[in-house]
């Protein structure tokens, strides 16, 4: 059965940002993106590498040799051990998108007095009824 | 194995260069006289990495006896050691003349004209099945380029012949006036196993013995189909195709997984390669049969052209008169038979595009040889 764990305030992560959660054993990397939150899986699917330890970087394309054009800068991550790059939105690599991708949590934000109705697990702080919290379903 | 049938396309095949002395007529007089004064005549522009007298060089039934000339010396040698018992309809000719590899740019292009021009008299004008290789100076990209536009008119040369180690890597942009040439006029760029020696035929130096220079081609060709990639050759061009000739073939797989598996890290330092390089490999580059590099187990054999995974890379070759195989086996045993007749034909065909373009008006032997 799938818990609800708050695993920051709204606030904390500033746009470009990430937060590492260690969420019922598993590490996650919490990224804003331009005002979007992600939850990815801090393993890298090619060798297990702390993946969300990497650089935030948009991604080099081309359109042939002597062309560069940095793009989407801020929206992929680089693993740390052999840089393969991942696309923080959905997950995806670049090299090869439809067969090795990140595992990916929803995150939703809600607010502190909708959060103590129900069951959460708030682990590293005290969650109050007037703030924002990023949840993820773990 | 025999060929199944006639109609072969041999890609690799090699006709003896003359002595210094039969090229003159087709040089400048002011390089006649300073070949001739200078006694540069003398010398005998073969290249290091075919030593006349290595076994490797001439196939022992196909040297004359009496030693008087090289194996692949004339026409005649060619038809009757060649064209005629393996029915090849189609056979290209590469010129490995040592004129490519002179320091002096000036001397070099004029040798490397010299060369095509005693091809298309001595050779095309008398064998209507041979085709040939432009032989180019690289070094001084403008002159070959010179000499590309001279000889493209001329359809019987259907690629542009470049040793697989020049100067520097051939990929980079030094090179790229001749491969401009070469995809505006359809020539396939033709790399044959060879060097130009300015560097060691390995990374680590100068070796000592010929096993080395002629084991060492391999990684040569591997550097090469990288450079050509890595530097976006093959999106620039994108009409050019990269014939490799004399390089073996067995070792492709390595290279197409460590290019997929490299290019994954490192990308970004060469975004123009926008997919797997494997697949561009896999699109761009051919080939050639010999030397053919693998144990007879036709499972084992089966295996590597799976792990290939492209039926239209591998392109025939003879390697006349190189010696790569005896008697009529012109085919390695265990080559998978869907493939021959890819291999034979269809795959040269798709190397060099000009064989297209006349395959079906050319003039027949029938009629050629009809008086």
């Amino acid at each position: 059965m799938p818990q609800r764990h708050v695993v920051a305030a709204a606030g904390e992560i500033a746009a470009g940002g990430r937060k590492l959660v260690n969420v019922a054993g598993r590490e996650i990397g919490i990224f804003n993106v331009a005002g979007d939150y992600y939850a990815l899986a801090n393993r890298c699917p090619h060798e297990g590498g702390s993946l969300c330890e990497g650089f935030v970087t948009g991604i080099a394309r081309s359109d042939g040799p002597n062309d560069y054009r940095m793009e989407r800068k801020g929206e992929f991550l680089r693993c740390p051990w052999h840089g393969w790059e991942f696309d923080i939105r959905t997950g995806q690599s670049w090299c090869d998108p439809q067969s090795v991708r990140i595992r990916q949590f929803a995150v939703k934000v809600e607010h502190g007095e909708d959060l103590v109705k129900g069951p959460y697990v708030a682990e590293t702080f005290e969650v109050k009824l007037d703030g924002d919290y990023l949840v993820i379903e773990v | 194995m025999k060929l199944p049938g006639t109609g072969a396309i041999d890609c690799d095949v090699h006709i003896a260069m003359p002595p210094v002395k039969a090229l003159l007529p087709f040089m400048s007089d002011y390089w006649q006289d300073q070949i001739v004064t200078r006694f540069i005549d003398r010398s005998s522009f073969a290249m290091t990495s075919y030593p006349p007298r290595s076994p490797l060089t001439g196939r022992a039934d196909w040297r004359e006896k009496s030693g008087a000339s090289l194996p692949g010396s004339t026409p005649e040698h060619l038809r009757s050691q060649l064209l005629d018992p393996f029915g090849v309809d189609i056979a290209i000719c590469h010129a490995l003349h040592g004129g490519m590899a002179l320091f002096n740019e000036d001397m070099g292009a004029e040798f490397c004209s010299a060369v095509n021009r005693w091809v298309a008299a001595e050779w095309l004008d008398r064998e209507p099945r041979l085709r040939a290789s432009i032989l180019v100076h690289a070094q001084n990209p403008q002159l070959a380029v010179e000499e590309i536009e001279r000889c493209a008119g001329d359809k019987r040369f259907v690629a542009v012949l470049l040793p697989v180690m020049g100067d520097s890597p051939l990929g980079r942009r030094i090179y790229w006036p001749i491969y401009e040439a070469a995809q505006k006029h359809g020539l396939s760029i033709a790399a044959h196993a060879g060097s130009t020696y300015r560097n060691p035929p390995t990374g680590v130096g100068w070796t000592s013995y010929q096993i080395e220079d002629y084991v060492s081609q391999s990684a040569a060709f591997q550097n090469l189909i990288v450079s050509f990639m890595a530097e976006g050759l093959f999106r620039k061009f994108p009409d050019i195709t990269l014939v490799c000739l004399e390089s073996g073939f067995t070792w492709m797989p390595t290279l197409l997984w460590r290019c997929a598996k490299t290019w994954r890290g490192v990308r970004a330092e060469v975004p123009w390669i926008d997919r797997n390089p494997a697949q561009i490999v896999r699109e761009r580059v051919k080939l050639s049969l010999r030397p053919f590099d693998a144990p007879e187990d036709p499972a084992i054999i089966a295996r590597i052209f799976e792990q290939i995974d492209c039926p239209e890379m591998l392109v025939f070759s003879t390697d006349y008169p190189h010696w790569q195989f005896d008697g009529e086996d012109a085919l390695p045993d265990g080559l998978p038979s869907s493939l021959v007749g890819k291999i034979l034909i269809d795959n040269p065909l798709a190397a060099f595009p000009r064989l297209r373009e006349e395959k079906f008006d050319a003039p027949s032997l029938e009629k050629e040889a009809a008086p």
